[in-house]
């Protein structure tokens, strides 16, 4: 066991406080990736989501991870407008729900959480991998995470490899065709275009690794 | 009592549309538009949504209509959100929006339960809805006179022909009339082949002024339903 073998609340915040900064950071960029094959909102529509998020956790002191989490969940839903706020709300909605009332998370609790929200996402959307969406990115980071957890990682490792596999998930979009969301429509049209939501869902799993520090 | 309808649209304008065009064949329905975002942006919001079912549940059902793909999120996730015994009697229609929306609110306006409002709205997404052969699988309707499997024949049954003699000919709101009328009896009834109870069948006739109505009903109350409904089509449905 290292120093790191757990993260608490204080981890939850920081977390979510870096997803909006990398996804107001990173808001033109995703908003270009879905003018190429979707309706170009997905930037603007998650920019203003975490925003709100951060409103809200301003306002407000949760007490355990899975509190931060849940909080994050309604808000997103509530706020964000295209389909992100219900298939990334569902994700925090049922991956919190996964850690009720756990104070500190190992590296079990991790995976735990990841895999109860990537569950709650192809629950949401019906999406598989292959269909070019955002399971793309989070199936093969919570496979990766339960390896990592497997062989003894612990928590700060779980999450750098869910990070790895979510980032090369999302790079492995590019010459799909979409079978789900809007870009379905397009066909041929998409591939060699990354999905805007693979992409972001890569950018919160690298949040987290980052923010949970070594 | 009836089934109350949400229309969730990614377009305000849509929503709007959808809820006066239905509206004008179903009056006493609630029909509630959840149309864009919070802001008035293109997208979906899972407060209008939520709010929507909240005014469209009367305590007999809501059916949810959806646009595209992201707004059947937002509507199942409103459902996540209900309380068991609203979410129980909450569905959302796998159907067009605009047919199906018609088709329910005309469904849901004779009274029908959760269940066959439900099925209206999705039999009008078939693209054999339209076709005017009258073999619409979702409500059978054995032709009159035809033996049935056991050999019977039904013993109600009766055969009338009407002119149509009103300006709109059958369209639209006089359409509505007559499916609200036929639908008000047990029997089965057919207008020129197709359904007398099926909406878009009937609309899909093309029915005009001039136009001769071959009226069958076989089963119970076939002589009663024929008779009605000749009686609406000879009032000229209150028009000139």
């Amino acid at each position: 066991m290292t120093e790191n073998s757990t993260l608490g609340t204080d981890w939850a915040l920081s977390w979510i406080r870096e997803c909006a900064r990398t996804v107001g950071e990173n808001r033109s960029e995703l908003v270009r990736l879905d003018r190429e094959i979707g309706d170009g909102d997905h930037g603007e529509n998650l920019d203003r989501g975490f925003t709100a998020v951060l409103q809200k956790l301003d306002a407000s002191e949760p007490a355990t991870p899975a509190d931060v989490f849940k909080l994050v969940a309604t808000t997103l839903i509530s706020t964000v407008g295209g389909a992100a706020g219900p298939l990334f709300g569902t994700a925090f909605l049922k991956g919190s729900a996964a850690i009720s009332g756990v104070d500190e998370l190992d590296a079990d609790a991790l995976v735990a959480f990841l895999a109860a929200a990537r569950d709650g996402v192809v629950a949401r959307g019906k999406a598989e991998v292959g269909d070019k969406t955002m399971i793309d990115a989070w199936t093969p980071a919570v496979e990766a995470a339960r390896s990592e957890q497997e062989s003894g990682g612990d928590a700060h490792a779980v999450l750098s490899a869910a990070a790895d596999a979510a980032e090369e998930g999302a790079a492995s979009t590019e010459p799909l065709v979409a079978r789900k969301g809007r870009a379905s429509y397009l066909g041929e049209r998409a591939v060699g275009h990354r999905d805007p939501g693979a992409q972001s869902s890569a950018l919160l799993f690298r949040a987290a690794a980052e923010t949970a520090g070594s | 009592m009836t089934v109350g309808l949400v229309i969730v649209s990614h377009s305000e304008k849509i929503a709007d549309g959808v809820v006066e065009l239905a509206s004008q064949m179903a009056a006493d329905v609630a029909i509630i538009a959840a149309g864009g975002t919070d802001d008035g942006r293109i997208g979906t919001s899972f407060e209008k949504v939520q709010k929507a079912i909240a005014r469209a549940d009367s305590g007999a059902g809501t059916v949810i209509m959806c646009d595209l793909g992201s707004a059947v999120l937002t509507a199942e996730t409103a459902l996540d959100f209900l309380d068991d015994g609203v979410r129980e009697r909450t569905w959302i229609a796998d159907a067009p929006i605009v047919e199906g929306s018609v088709a329910a609110a005309v469904a849901a306006q004779t009274g029908a339960s959760l269940a066959a409002v439900l099925v209206a709205a999705s039999s009008a997404g078939r693209s054999d809805a339209l076709d005017q052969d009258g073999d619409d699988a979702s409500i059978p309707s054995p032709s009159p006179g035809e033996p049935r499997s056991d050999g019977s024949v039904d013993a109600e049954q009766s055969v009338t022909e009407i002119d149509l003699i009103n300006r709109e000919g059958l369209h639209a709101r006089p359409a509505a009339a007559f499916v609200k009328l036929a639908s008000g009896f047990e029997a089965s009834v057919t207008v020129n082949g197709v359904d007398a109870k099926s909406l878009l069948r009937i609309m899909s006739l093309g029915l005009v002024r001039g136009d001769t109505l071959t009226l069958r009903g076989s089963g119970r109350e076939a002589e009663e339903a024929i008779t009605a409904l000749r009686d609406l089509v000879a009032s000229g449905f209150g028009e000139e």
